[in-house]
Parts: structure tokens; sequence; C-alpha cells
């Protein structure tokens, strides 16, 4: 199977999250998936524009969408947040006639673009390319007895219908990804729950509350560490400043981890 | 050339408000053939009947136009009138300028065109009509009923009891259904098995009705009166015949892990079983997932232990095949999926219950001895929240359903107020989005679970919940009235789970030819006048197969199936519609075409020798059993040289049709 | 409802994409809602007062600037509303009238630290500013 993609990395991958950037593009290396980085790629802009007559915020995801097109590639994402914003916007260029004419006309691309392209995860790429089966295989340290939750949050599960990443309210491809690498992978309900995303900015004693809900249903139900694939519900989590807090890690930092692969990309 | 009179009824206002009726019959006269045209206010009644045949008679016609509402309404009211004045039946055609003119029109300007051009292409078609004779046919004196809960069990003692043979075929090994699961029934509290089993032995007693339990329906051919049905008898590995029921290999058999279906997988059950202890019949099936020795063969320990050597291991399934001339579904339904709701951890929480698993645990016979406890740790729930409305109501076609499922406000109400009868300290909560209780006596009984047990009723949903580390579940929701969040650390929590038809109804509606709504309920013949017949003859149905409905309603329904069937079953000769598919032989080049796409089987090929402009040769030529075929036409448009015809539709009635719209 | 709030309407369910009259009040949308405490106008009421008219109300209300965006009213609403789009279809209708904006950029500096991710900073700005 070819494992070439085209690859987003992201604005926050390339200065506050460097690590899940630079641990995604080592460990993809070491499982045989080439990620190319797209050139001159521009910010997605955070959030989708909901707005159905919005289409200036949404020409930077079509112009990768479309580079990724013209290469002939899928185009994958690790930012929880890119992820949303270009699938969406993908399922607009395909589904939503006004929208793919008039993005259309403004982006004058060689041939209209019209959501030829399949955005996905890095966790989809793991999952549906590599296989688990494979990086079970080429774990050199697996987390045996690390109790870990996966903390979904918002922007990989909703709305399912457009983003079907997994199911919305029961997820489960952080933990089988975790079970992969030798964890013990914990469930807890608050997994998709809300951190407060933006809201942390103008009001952080709100967004410290429901981090701190997510914290205290992950450590009831046994859980040592979270993990999760989003810069905005790593900061938040990260400051959130209460009795339950717990590790957080991105997932391609534990997926390097167990690979054995350090920062350099060299093999320990 | 056809004399041809012309009939435009005004249907009071229904027509004539939005069609200038005088002015289509006045357009009439001046079509080919017609001698007589005239309009009438209500064509249907005595005096527009008489108007009818006395024109017949007097001006000699040979066929009749009327321009009126649909045929559905009317055309059999027409064609008898004809029939009486001496005209063939089939002589009369309907132009229906009602439902798709009048009424789907709003003013005269388009209303008076459109119904003349609807009139003129009815005129044309009749020109080319030809009489034709109904055939007869024998009908089987047995019904077959497919589904053998209470509403095939009902179904059955009604027809068996008015003297006729029925047979019951269900799936399960026992007859009994949801009903037989149920702990009590609303509003009344009777103890469901109580008044059921009374029912399921006598199906089992009764001279007139035979019982294939085990069994599925394979394969359904034939018609109104003479279906032939192919039954699979799955193999039991007990002779039904042999088998006393003494249970002792039940109580021998070492596999104990097997998930009991009946108690909705809340406890295990033998690899050989009854599904419960008043099973009819009371003869044990092996489950040969479960069994020790289908799997490895060694155990045996039932067959060693059985007295009568009833346990045959080399039993293999059985096909019969049987007439019938009757045939009611009644297969009923389960439970939606609640796997799709996480937000409720129904997967996480063995806590978190739906109703019917609830009905399980309220019984003697359930998972808990009728104990209510928790299924995680058996303590017994203090506060316990019941969700409304889950999967009901639906539009998302990933978790729900659209409906109503109607039967869930009540059943919540019985089940809150039997369980403050034994436990008056728990503390119930029922979060809803409406309550629903019409129907007789049933508005009382939800008020008496609010005023006199306390019962603490939420107008509002849960959003999520969550279960807790001292084992308890919160339950995140609103309270819309109050306006205010609402969370309640619950010990159990109650889904009141969307009911849907049983899947399997889709195969079946193949094999009989039934139309099916988006939701798999089965469509009526007519909505309100015919709602116990299925659109398919001599096929008709019974329980929530059709749609939601409780007891009560599903055992009238039962009675309404069953005097359908009987009214059926006591006539010796049915007329067929003689509207039917035929061959024109020289034109056939048997190219199968027509047999293709037929789905009732009626054509069939033979060789045959054909003189073709003077040339006799041998041809393979198709032919049509008019016994099978329903006059659907999909062979005459299939047929590429135009040799397959129905008579009433042929392709130069239907073209002659066409023509007349086109060369307007 | 004032010519106005007509304008507004109609402008939010051209922007929303949504339909009012498929709601039932069934309150599906406020039970999931993880911010419900800091609304003063409610998700399931919004099907309501747009219905109504009632959109100076919505216009003002802090709900509008609250919303989390997290979409489980959207994931979760059994009629295909979707509350958080309406919520947002009022937001931008309140950011294009006003021609201002909730938060001002000398507000910014002293709210963020050397972690915040540019994802934050980038989401704000589009929601909150014109």
């Amino acid at each position: 199977m070819d494992l070439t993609y085209s690859y987003f990395p992201g604005c926050t991958l390339k200065t506050k999250a460097r690590d899940l950037d630079v641990y995604t593009r080592k460990t993809a290396a070491a499982l045989g998936a080439d990620l190319v980085e797209i050139e001159n790629w521009q910010c997605c802009g955070g959030v989708y524009p909901l707005g159905s007559d919005e289409v200036g915020n949404k020409l930077s995801s079509v112009r990768a969408l479309n580079d990724a097109k013209e290469h002939g590639r899928d185009l994958v994402t690790v930012c929880s947040g890119c992820f949303h914003v270009l699938k969406r916007v993908n399922d607009d260029m395909k589904n939503v006639p006004d929208i793919r004419d008039r993005a259309n006309r403004y982006a004058q691309l060689a041939e209209p673009y019209q959501g030829e392209t399949r955005v996905l995860h890095y966790l989809e790429v793991l999952r549906d390319a590599v296989g688990f089966d494979t990086i079970r295989k080429k774990t050199l340290h697996p987390l045996t007895g690390h109790r870990i939750g996966a903390y979904y949050g918002c922007l990989l599960l909703r709305p399912s219908a457009i983003l079907e990443f997994d199911d919305p309210e029961d997820p489960s491809v952080i933990e089988e990804f975790l079970e992969a690498v030798g964890a013990t992978p914990v469930k807890y309900q608050m997994r998709n729950e809300c951190c407060g995303g933006y809201r942390s900015l103008e009001e952080p004693a709100f967004t410290n509350r429901l981090v701190g809900k997510i914290f205290a249903d992950a450590k009831a139900s046994g859980c040592q560490e979270l993990v999760t694939a989003c810069p905005l519900c790593f900061y938040n989590l990260q400051k959130y400043d209460g009795p339950d807090k717990l590790r957080v890690r991105y997932i391609s930092e534990v997926l390097a981890q167990a690979l054995g692969i350090d920062e350099r990309g060299e093999v320990r | 050339m056809q004399r041809i009179g012309v009939f435009v009824c005004h249907c009071g206002s229904n027509i004539a408000a939005t069609v200038d009726v005088a002015a289509v019959a006045e357009a009439a006269k001046n079509q080919p053939g017609v001698v007589f045209a005239t309009d009438y206010t209500y064509m249907c009644s005595e005096n527009g009947q008489n108007l009818i045949a006395d024109t017949i008679r007097e001006y000699g016609l040979t066929a009749v136009v009327v321009c009126s509402c649909s045929p559905r309404m009317h055309e059999a009211t027409f064609r008898k009138v004809a029939q009486k004045a001496g005209l063939n039946p089939y002589m009369v055609e309907i132009a229906n300028i009602r439902e798709q003119c009048s009424w789907v029109h709003k003013d005269k300007e388009i209303g008076t065109p459109k119904a003349i051009s609807l009139m003129k292409t009815a005129v044309a078609k009749v020109n080319l009509n030809v009489p034709l004779q109904e055939g007869e046919s024998a009908v089987t004196k047995r019904a077959l009923i497919i589904g053998g809960g209470i509403a095939g069990i009902q179904t059955a003692l009604d027809i068996a009891d008015a003297g006729y043979k029925v047979d019951i075929v269900e799936k399960s090994p026992s007859i009994g259904g949801r009903m037989s699961q149920l702990d009590k029934t609303f509003p009344t509290l009777d103890c469901s098995s109580c008044i059921l089993t009374p029912k399921m032995t006598e199906v089992a007693q009764h001279e007139n009705i035979t019982l294939y339990t085990y069994s599925e329906v394979e394969n359904v051919s034939g018609f109104v009166g003479d279906f032939t049905v192919e039954i699979r008898r799955k193999a039991r590995y007990v002779h039904e015949d042999i088998c006393t029921g003494c249970g002792l290999c039940m109580t021998k058999c070492p596999s104990k892990k097997a998930k009991n279906e009946f108690n909705r997988g809340l406890n295990t059950r033998t690899a050989i079983y009854t599904p419960f202890a008043q099973a009819i019949p009371n003869v044990p099936v092996i489950d040969t997932e479960a069994c020790i020795h289908f799997r490895t063969g060694k155990c045996g320990l039932c067959a060693k232990n059985c007295a009568v050597q009833a346990i045959d291991y080399e039993q293999k399934d059985e096909i019969i095949t049987q007439k019938y001339g009757a045939i009611v579904v009644a297969t009923g339904f389960d439970l939606i999926d609640l796997k799709p709701f996480g937000e409720y951890a129904y997967n996480l929480s063995p806590d978190v219950v739906s109703s019917l698993e609830l009905e399980r645990i309220l019984n003697a016979a359930g998972p808990t001895s009728g104990h209510l406890q928790r299924m995680s740790d058996h303590r017994q729930p203090k506060e316990m929240v019941f969700i409304q409305c889950v999967g009901s109501r639906c539009e998302d076609d990933r978790r729900g359903k659209p409906y109503c499922s109607k039967i869930c406000c009540m059943y919540t109400a019985k089940q809150a107020m039997l369980i403050k009868d034994h436990y008056p300290d728990v503390n119930i909560h029922v979060f809803y989005i409406d309550v629903r209780t019409p129907g007789k006596a049933f508005d009382e009984f939800y008020r008496r679970a609010v005023e006199d047990y306390g019962v603490d009723y939420i107008k509002g949903q849960v959003g999520k919940v969550t279960p807790q580390a001292d084992g308890t579940l919160l339950v995140h929701g609103v309270d819309l009235l109050d306006q205010k969040v609402v969370e309640i650390n619950a010990d159990m929590v109650v889904l009141a789970a969307a009911v849907e038809p049983n899947p399997d109804i889709r195969k079946l509606a193949t094999m009989l030819t039934l139309s099916i709504d988006n939701n798999n309920f089965l469509n009526e013949a007519h909505p309100k006048l015919r709602p116990v017949e299925a659109a398919t003859a001599g096929v008709f149905m019974s329980g929530v197969v059709q749609g939601p409905r409780d007891i009560p309603e599903t055992v009238a329904q039962a009675g309404a199936a069953a005097i359908k069937v009987v009214g059926l079953l006591a006539k010796d000769k049915l007329k067929t519609n003689p509207c039917v598919a035929y061959v024109d032989e020289l034109y056939c080049n048997g190219c199968s075409a027509c047999q293709n796409v037929c789905p009732y089987g009626a054509i069939s090929y033979t060789q045959k020798e054909i003189r073709d402009h003077g040339v006799r040769e041998m041809r393979r030529v198709a032919q049509v059993n008019p016994a099978l075929c329903k006059g659907c036409g999909a062979c005459s448009v299939a047929c590429p040289s135009g040799a397959m015809n129905l008579k009433g539709f042929s392709n130069r009635q239907i073209m002659a049709e066409v023509d007349t719209i086109l060369c307007q | 409802m004032t010519k106005e709030e007509a304008n507004i309407r109609e402008e939010v369910l051209l922007i929303s994409g949504c339909d009012v009259s498929r709601c039932m009040k069934c309150g599906k949308c406020s039970a999931s809602c993880p911010a419900y405490d800091e609304f003063d106008i409610k998700p399931h009421q919004f099907a309501s007062y747009i219905a109504r008219g009632d959109m100076n109300a919505l216009m003002q209300s802090k709900t509008i600037w609250n919303c989390l965006g997290c979409f489980a009213c959207v994931e979760r609403c059994p009629r295909d509303v979707r509350p958080g789009r309406l919520i947002d279809g009022v937001r931008q209708a309140a950011m294009r009238r006003r021609g201002g904006s909730h938060l001002q950029p000398e507000d910014i500096p002293s709210r963020i630290d050397p972690d915040t991710p540019q994802q934050l900073l980038m989401s704000v700005l589009r929601r909150e500013r014109k």
C-alpha cells in the first residue's frame, strides 16, 4: 500500500504544539508512512465558519484540499482543530453547490475543486493504513500497566454526520490505539465533553470548572494520565488548577515512546 | 366503433368548484365514439347510478366513461352499475378529475382544461377496450399465522373457534412473544403471564390449531385463497412427540453460560433450554453454539439422562409444504439498539437498563427473582431515573425513529407504581418530553403515579449519565419548567427505548410482496377503511407489525384480522382479476426479459410450433399463468418486441392515452 | 416583531440554515449544554424566540458570546434543529450589524500567556471580531 500523504500541520503545531508535529512526523516515518507537507499552506482559521453564506474564511482550507488533490493524495492532519475545519469545508465543497461555486470563483484553481480529497486524521492513518497490529508489533517499549484515558473533546467527533470519525457518544479509536502500544485504556464517560475551548481566554474560571469535571471523572474511573490530539484541549487541560489534575500528553508523544523514537527520530 | 356515454360528476363542490363540469361534458360530445355526455351532482348516488344505467339501455351504449374521483373509490361501484344494465363491467373507464385535478388546482382556468384532457384520454382508451371475463379459483380452507405473540395467538384462536384450520409459525422455541416477558400490564396491573398462559394453553389444545415453533417461513408462492408455503422446522435436537417435558436434561446440562435471551441477556441459561417455565410447547431445544457436544463431540449428558430417549443430535432441519387460503402477519416488535445512545452510559454501566430489562428484573421468574436490584452489585436502588422517548420522536435515523412509540408513557407509570408499591422508600424521577396517555382509564393511571405515589415527573431531558466512583450514576438533565439544571445521583437509570418492527419483516415482506413504510411497519390496503388488510390480497396483519400499539388494541385488531380471514375462508370460490398479462406468440422471441422482471413467478417458457408467414418452426415462447399474474404490467414494459400485453391495459390502449395528451 | 427584527430573523435563518419549526421543546440541547448556567437565554429557547421574532432579546443575550461551539446540542438534537447553529447565526447577525466586536484588541495581551496556542487566538478572532 502506498502510504504517501499530503500533510497539513497547522499553525499551532509549528509553535506551541511542536511536540505534536515532531512526533507525528517521526512516528509516521518509523511506520513507513510518508507525510509530505503542503507547500505554502495557510491557517485553516481555527474554527469552522458556520455561516451558510461564508466563503472567504474557507478558502485557505480549499487551497490545501486542492493541493492534495493535485498530488493525488489523501490529506492528513493531526490537529483536531484543523481536522474539523478541513473536513467540514471539504463536505461543503462536495455537497453544498452554492459554497462550491463561489469558492471556486474566488480560488481560481486550474480545475474546479469539488471535494475530491479524502481528509484523514493521523489516528485514522494509524488504524486503517498502518494498522494497529503493525504498531503492536513495532512497539519496543510497551506502556504496560499505564492506565491512560483518551480525551477526545468536541472537534474530532461532532457533528458526526459530517466528521464520520467515530461514535460521537462512545468513541473508541484512541482506546484501541492505546491498547496497541501496550497501555491499559480506561474509558470514562466525560471524554467527549467540551473543555471550554476558546472561552478560556475570557473566562478561565469557567473553563477551569469544565476541565475539573473531566479530570474528576477520569480520575474516579481510574485514569493515571490523559492523551489528546488537540492543542487547545491540551492547553486548557494543562492550565487546570485543581485537585484531580492528571498528566496530559499528545497521542503522538505516547506513540513515539512506545516505538522508542526520540525527538531526532532516532530509535533508542 | 364504440357507442360511448360520458358522465361527469360534480362531487358537490369537490370537483365543480375548480372544474367547469358542464364544459367537460360539452367537450366530450365531440370525441370519437361519444354518443351521450352529461354532468350530475353526485354520480355515485342512487340517482346518479340510475342515470348511467338508464342511458346505457336507452342509447345502447357499448362503453362508459365516468369523470369522477379516483378509481380506488368508485370504480367497483360503476362497474356494477354497467353490469346490471347489461354491459361488460370492464367496458367502464374512470377519468380521475378529483384527486388528480380539482383537488390539486385552485381555479377553473387550469382545472377545466386538465379535466377535459383527462376525459379525452379515457375516451381514447375505452374506444379500444374489449369485454373481459373474470375467472374463478378455489379457496384452501386453512389459515397461516406468522408470529406466536399475543397478536398471533388471538388471531389463531378466533379463526379456529370459527371452525377453520389454523397453523402458527413461531421463530422462537415457544409461543408467547413479548407479552410473556412483561411482569404486569397497564392500566389494570393484571399479571401478564396469568392472563396470557391460559390462551397459550388453549392454542396448544385447540383441535383446529397446529403449532410450528422454532420454525420460520422459508418461501411463499401462490395467491389469495391458494398460497403454497414452505416452512422450515429448525432442528430442535429433541423430538417433540417423545419429550415429556420433565426438564431433567436442563438440570443436568453442564454448559450454563449461554446468554438468556428471554431475560434480555441479564443472566445465563443452559445450552439445552426452554425459554421460560410456562413455555408452549414444553419441549427444550439445544443451542448448538453453546452445547459442548456440538462443539467438541463430548458430553452428551442430556441424552444419557433422558428417560424417553427424546434427544437426537442427528436431527436435521425439515421443510414442510402446506397450502393456505389466507396468511396473517403478526411478527411483532423489539426495542431499538441502545448502543448509539452513549450519553446514557448504557454500554458502560450495567445499572443503566432498558425498560424491557427492568420488566424482567421486576418479574419473579427474572434474573433477580423479582427483587428490584442493580445488576452490578445486587444492591436495592434508592434513587431511580426514568428517561422517556429514548429514540422515539427522533429524526436522526442513525439513532432513533421518527414516531412516538405510544406504549412507553403508560408502562413507565406502571413500572414506577409497581416499584413504589413494593419499595416505598425508592425515589423515582421521570424525565419526559410530553406525557401521552389517551385511552380508557389511562390518564387517571398516570395521575395516580404522580398524586398517590409521588413519582417526580420532570419536563425535560437528560444530557449525560456519568458513572461515579461510589457506584452511583450522575444524571445531568434540565427541568425546562424551572429553567434549571437537575443533577441526580441515581442508583439505576431506565431507558424507555423506542419500539421497532421485528427486522424479519423485511424478508417476509419480499416473500409476500407486502408494502412496508420507511420504518418497516406494514402498510395497510387503506389506512382508515381497510386497516387489517395488506395490499396483497389474502394477507392480513395483526399487532405491532403495523404500528406501535398496546395489548388491548392488539387483541382487538387480532379479532378484526380473524373475521377478515373467516370471511375469505367461508367462500368456496373467488373471482379472479381478468386484467392479466398475455403473450402474442408471433412476436415473442423467447428472450426471458419478462420472466426476469416478473415478481410473481407467473411467466414460464415452452417450445411451441409457430406459423410465421407460412413458415412453420419450433420456437421458445413465453406463457403466462393467469392464476399467478397480478397484472402489474412489468413484463409488458420489459418486453423488447411488444409481445407482452396486459389485458385492460394493452400497449395500444396506453399509447392511445399518451397520444391524446400529446396531440392537444 | 419590528421590521428590523423581521430582517434579522430572516438573516439568522439564512446564515444558520435551520428550520425552527422542527423543534419539539424536548430540552435535549439544554440538557447537553456545558455552558447552560452561563446563558441567560437557554439553547432550547432559541427556536421559539426566533419563531416569534423576538430577535432583539437574542441579539442582546449573553448566550451568543458564551456558547462554546462544542456542537453537543447539534449532535444530540433529535429533530435536527441544530440549536448551536441558531446561536451562532444570531452571534454573526449581531457582529455584522453592530459593526464592532465583542472582544477588543487591547483586551487580549493581558489575557495570554506563553503557552497560549495559536488555535485559541485564531478561534477568538474569528468568532468575536469582525
